[in-house]
């Protein structure tokens, strides 16, 4: 089937444009990075109809990577239904977000520059999705983790965004620190690291080595996916151009810690530990997540916590046994999300780089077709039916509920939170009075196709993709159960959010302020997101830099080995001075030596001859 | 030709030496061109060996042997095997690719300066193919003296203590290595009563398990020094500091490597029972860990841009000397990988420094500040120099790393666990380099004007890119042809090892999947594993006696 033309068209367009883009007009760099991304989305689709109903894995073997030893991994791509999920969301809204890139980029620096990675990203994120085994998955994982880093300081003239940069790519590493040791553990325990043979020999190791091999691959889906306590790049990741923050920081790579823990089920299952912690993680980075999203005013900080707390509700899914509920969720939240960050593209391209809400209100006149659209998006994340997030997140809820009640309860302050959130940034930005300055335009068509596919699919997406039914052979059965009253309930807990909202925002607009300024303590508290970026800076960076540049390098490196190295040259020094006395140039300093050191010998001589006659006796 | 291939190589430096001295002083073009020539002729001619080394053929190749000094017991005796084929190809790739960076750097004294570093390269050449101990010793020491010169003539403000503290801290080492050598040559005297150098010879010796150890420590001072291993590092920074850029490429790519090499040749094969030495092997390990970790950490604040790369060394090359004391096939084979990749990446580092040292003489990073703007060639060679180094896939520093680890991993998981955070670290320090000279604004008006890199520049790296793709990409034809040595050091120094089933499923190509694996359910494995681990490291008892004696063939790969 030639999988391998998948990722490989847009590394075609990442050579082409990166080698020569900077010669190209825009036309041409649009046709190479466009093209390539839809061609290969075309390619996904006639491999889907050519590989026909897919009960077993197709795999296609390419060559032999690394053998050495114990190790042999190869280069091989495998296709099976959950592989057909993911390439469908990673290419389709890939290109969508692709074509609306055109008009938003338009009038940026660096234009090919931008598209180059863009395409990067895609082949890394494919090949990351392809992978038949967990180094594959893994050269993927660095190249999504990489390209995040580029792309998060594009605008790389500017601090906060290149340190936002570093930040990412820096605690993704600490992630992966998780990630390789899980991938030793395998090769040591089970033998291999390909996906079909680490899951056929899974259930035979102990339980021991399951839940260690478990728990580290958490630890590097927690800093791909953005969970606790490795969340922290995440926002700060929306130093980036905002099409990035829609393709690769909601809808796509943020979203690969989820697959690759839904793929490795079979380890899972056997290790109830790592799964029970997966769900714990899970919830509490939904829940907290949400709290700071209460009371953020950068628009693209509401979305970006939000993303944070709708992939702790997938890793809920996921750690609850519902791993085509958790895969399910994140595919609507890839059509809802990348819509309102592409939607909050859109108003802050209208409003000329404005972010804050405070600066803006009563955009829905002024730009219609993005306040309709990203409005689709808002009641699909709100968890109101029929919309696409209500299917997916109240199959997450059933599981929670099924597995320990109080996950469920605690997911439904979060639904009812999520909504408060969403559609108080809705109404600050589009009801009301416009509080800025910039004069206000709709975006270019370009920008506003992509907007309405995906807010079809935000509204549709839920009943047409029938996700679990999809996977169902695929993942172990969960009991049936189809509570109508827990349903009820989170959809109440979405509408009573979005009334708050609009109680706060719209009816009586000081409501906020007074609320805020009632609770200055706890509001102060969660604005500065709990203080725990201060908390990492006191508790880890500080003390790793000040303990290098104060101990290791001027204590150890400098003090003691070099004090020493040079303690040994003064010393030898010392005493070449103190012999350079003998060598005076006075002929009767010498004589006087030479006296000395004859009597010496004569007596060193006299003693050994007398020990050896007496020896002799 | 064919029978003195290797003498050829060894001595083509030599010869262009030899020719250099009659070219005028005065005519500084044509020396540099003849220079060139020489070194890119070492090579073309080096290139032969890849063809002609045949992969899977046990002990070495291309051997040469004739009488030297028959009343000592020297030879001059020249061999090739698959690890000193990868050094040797490093050798000759990054010599003339120094001398091409070094054409607008030296203008005085150019042609003692082409001179030295033809010397050093036959010496470091020699070093990888000699076979008799005092042939060895020989080269050893002479990469010493052109490196002093090429630190204390051509180098920066503080040369002479650099240049000093190089020589007496790596000559004190080779001092007692010399100790060391003249313990085997005695014994081996005593014990078959012929003086001999020959290392085949001197392997048959049989040393009590106290005189072993106390030889192992003097060739260790000797190595240690070269790598450099945490605590012997401190003459490398200043070393490299102070040396012209293309002296800290050979000294960081080629000359280290020379450490880690006698750790393979010398002190496994010569001490195996030392060498396992259950002491030895955690005092080894525990001090690569920390160099690893101390080296990244160090390097994280340095303030000048070349010492912060001189650290990053002392951290790879930690990765290398941990993989050696692995013992184990991936431990060792990544080691020797990972030596390569770390003369590609670490080779680039140093030969982007000295493309913007040419242009503004100062290596304080607070001078630099947004140079992406001004000069975007630079920018993604750097980058790319950058990336290889903190191992990212599909560039060659992932797969060294990943190899050395596993096969950490496979000797100890602390070990393992412990040296994944230089990898962490390694991302940190080198983004936060790029991030304070690349990125941001240019801040220093003295940045604006600096040229991009001209073609001859990007040709040096044109190569050494292509390289790191390729190791990163498809490393199995380095892997293939390292996997004899590799066996047959781990089977000297853990007979058995590869009867008692370390070798899991390494004959398992992708054809043979399936085959032969059913049968053994993961649970045996991991059990086999665990007792495994129970017995380190004392050889296994022939538990397994239905498995043939011997050294696996190489594994039937699929695609073969």
């Amino acid at each position: 089937m030639q999988l391998w033309l998948i990722p490989i068209l847009p590394l075609a367009g990442f050579l082409i444009n990166g080698l020569f883009g900077r010669r190209f007009s825009k036309g041409l760099i649009n046709a190479v990075a466009i093209g390539s991304v839809v061609l290969s989305f075309a390619w996904v689709l006639k491999t889907i109809f050519g590989l026909g109903e897919l009960s077993a894995p197709y795999t296609e073997h390419y060559f032999t990577w690394i053998q050495s030893g114990i190790v042999n991994i190869g280069c091989d791509f495998a296709v099976d239904r959950l592989t057909v999920v993911m390439l469908l969301v990673v290419t389709g809204i890939g290109s969508l977000i692709h074509i609306y890139s055109i008009g938003y980029m338009a009038h940026e620096g660096g234009y090919y520059r931008f598209f180059a990675f863009l395409n990067l990203f895609m082949f890394f994120m494919l090949v990351l999705v392809l992978a038949a085994n967990y180094l594959v998955l893994f050269v993927g994982w660095e190249g999504v983790g990489l390209c995040s880093y580029l792309l998060i300081g594009f605008y790389f003239d500017k601090k906060f965004a290149t340190d936002a940069g570093n930040k990412a790519f820096i605690v993704n590493r600490i992630g992966d620190f998780g990630f390789s040791l899980a991938i030793f553990y395998m090769v040591k325990n089970l033998g291999s690291l390909d996906f079909a043979t680490v899951f056929q020999r899974a259930p035979g190791a102990s339980e021991a080595v399951l839940t260690t091999i478990g728990l580290l691959l958490l630890l590097g889906a927690c800093g791909k996916s953005a969970q606790l306590p490795l969340y922290v790049w995440l926002p700060d990741a929306m130093a980036g151009p905002t099409p990035v923050s829609a393709l690769i920081h909601a809808a796509t790579m943020v979203t690969a810690g989820v697959y690759m823990t839904a793929r490795s089920w079979p380890i899972y299952t056997h290790a109830p530990a790592a799964m029970d912690t997966i769900a714990i993680v899970g919830i509490a980075t939904a829940f907290f997540a949400a709290t700071i999203g209460l009371a953020q005013n950068d628009i693209k900080k509401v979305f970006a916590y939000s993303t944070v707390s709708q992939l702790g509700y997938m890793f809920v899914g996921v750690g609850c046994g519902a791993f085509s509920a958790g895969i399910w969720h994140l595919v609507t939240h890839a059509f809802f999300k990348a819509l309102l960050f592409l939607g909050s593209g859109s108003v802050i391209h209208a409003l000329a780089g404005e972010q804050d809400l405070r600066h803006m209100g009563g955009l829905r006149k002024k730009t219609p077709w993005t306040f309709l659209t990203m409005m689709c998006a808002a009641v699909a994340i709100a968890g109101i039916p029929p919309f696409s997030g209500f299917y997916s997140k109240d199959a997450i809820l059933l599981a929670a509920h099924q597995h320990a009640p109080w996950m469920y309860w605690l997911g439904v302050v979060t639904a009812g939170m999520t909504a408060f959130y969403v559609f108080r940034a809705m109404f600050l930005a589009f009801f009301g009075d416009y509080r800025g300055h910039e004069h206000a335009h709709e975006s270019p068509p370009v920008m506003i196709a992509p907007l309405a596919i995906l807010a079809l699919l935000s509204l549709v997406g839920g009943f047409l993709f029938n996700v679990p039914h999809f996977l169902a052979a695929l993942f172990p059965a969960l009991a049936e159960s189809e509570d109508v009253s827990l349903m009820a309930i989170s959809v109440a807990a979405g509408l009573a959010g979005v009334a708050l909202a609009w109680l706060m925002y719209v009816a009586r607009p000081g409501m906020a302020d007074s609320l805020a300024a009632g609770l200055r303590g706890l509001y102060t508290w969660v604005y500065n997101k709990y203080y725990v970026d201060e908390l990492y800076d006191a508790a880890v960076v500080k003390p790793v830099v000040n303990g290098s540049r104060v101990v290791l390098w001027k204590g150890v490196d400098a003090g003691l080995i070099d004090g020493s190295v040079n303690g040994v040259g003064a010393r030898a020094r010392n005493l070449g001075s103190v012999l350079r006395l003998m060598q005076s140039g006075s002929i009767r300093s010498y004589a006087t030596w030479v006296l000395f050191g004859s009597v010496v010998l004569i007596v060193a001589m006299v003693a050994v001859e007398i020990s050896l006659v007496g020896g002799a006796r | 030709m064919d029978q003195h291939l290797l003498s050829i190589v060894l001595l083509t430096p030599m010869a262009g030496l030899l020719v250099l001295l009659f070219l005028p002083a005065k005519s500084k073009n044509l020396i540099r061109l003849w220079a060139n020539l020489a070194s890119l002729a070492g090579f073309l001619i080096s290139l032969p060996l890849v063809s002609r080394f045949q992969t899977g053929v046990a002990g070495f190749q291309m051997e040469e042997r004739a009488d030297w000094i028959p009343t000592l017991g020297a030879h001059y005796h020249l061999g090739i095997d698959g690890i000193s084929l990868l050094l040797v190809m490093l050798t000759t790739l990054m010599g003339f690719l120094s001398i091409l960076s070094s054409w607008n750097a030296i203008q005085d004294r150019t042609k003692e300066y082409y001179a030295m570093f033809l010397l050093l390269q036959t010496g470091m050449i020699g070093v990888f193919l000699a076979l008799d101990f005092f042939l060895f010793y020989i080269f050893w020491e002479l990469v010493l003296v052109p490196m002093y010169f090429i630190i204390g003539v051509w180098g920066g403000p503080r040369k002479l203590y650099a240049a000093i503290k190089f020589f007496l801290y790596t000559l004190a080492g080779s001092v007692l290595m010399l100790l060391g050598i003249l313990t085997l040559y005695f014994q081996h005297f005593k014990q078959f009563g012929f003086y001999t150098f020959e290392i085949s010879d001197l392997m048959k010796t049989d040393l009590t398990l106290g005189m072993q150890q106390w030889v192992f420590w003097a060739f260790f001072v000797g190595f240690a020094i070269k790598v450099p291993m945490f605590p012997f590092h401190t003459w490398l920074p200043d070393a490299h500091v102070e040396a012209p850029t293309a002296g800290s490429v050979i000294l960081a790519a080629v000359l280290l490597k020379m450490g880690t090499y006698g750790f393979l040749r010398f002190s496994l094969p010569l001490l195996p029972r030392a060498s396992m030495d259950k002491t030895i092997v955690e005092i080894l390990a525990v001090l690569s860990i920390v160099g690893i970790i101390y080296g990244a950490l160090v390097s994280l604040m340095q303030q000048d841009w070349k010492k912060l790369v001189a650290y990053s060394s002392v951290s790879h090359l930690g990765f290398c000397t941990l993989g050696i004391f692995s013992m184990n096939p991936n431990g060792i084979a990544g080691s020797v990988l990972q030596q390569i990749n770390h003369g590609i990446s670490t080779g680039m580092l140093f030969l982007v420094i000295g493309i913007i040292y040419e242009r503004r003489h100062t290596r304080e990073i607070s001078e630099y500040g947004g140079l992406g703007h001004v000069m975007p060639r630079f920018a993604v060679i750097f980058a790319i120099a950058m990336l290889s180094s903190a191992g990212l896939p599909l560039l060659n520093g992932f797969i060294g790393e990943f190899t050395i680890l596993q096969g950490a991993f496979e000797a100890n998981r602390a070990w393992a666990a412990f040296a994944v955070t230089g990898v962490i670290l390694g991302a940190a320090y080198l983004l936060w380099l790029y991030q304070r000279t690349m990125l941001g604004q240019v801040t220093n008006g003295k940045n604006l004007g600096l040229p991009d890199m001209s073609f001859r520049e990007v040709a040096v790296f044109v190569p050494l890119i292509a390289w790191a793709i390729w190791i990163g990409v498809y490393p199995k034809p380095y892997f293939d042809i390292l996997r004899q040595p590799v066996t047959e050091i781990v089977e000297r120094v853990r007979p058995g090892y590869f009867q008692a089933g370390g070798q899991i499923n390494g004959g398992q190509g992708p054809g043979a999947r399936g085959q032969g694996e059913a049968a053994r359910s993961a649970r045996d494995i991991s059990k086999t594993l665990r007792a495994e681990r129970a017995s380190f490291p004392r050889p296994r008892p022939a538990a397994a006696a239905g498995t043939p004696p011997g050294p696996r063939p190489p594994a039937p790969g699929g695609d073969r």
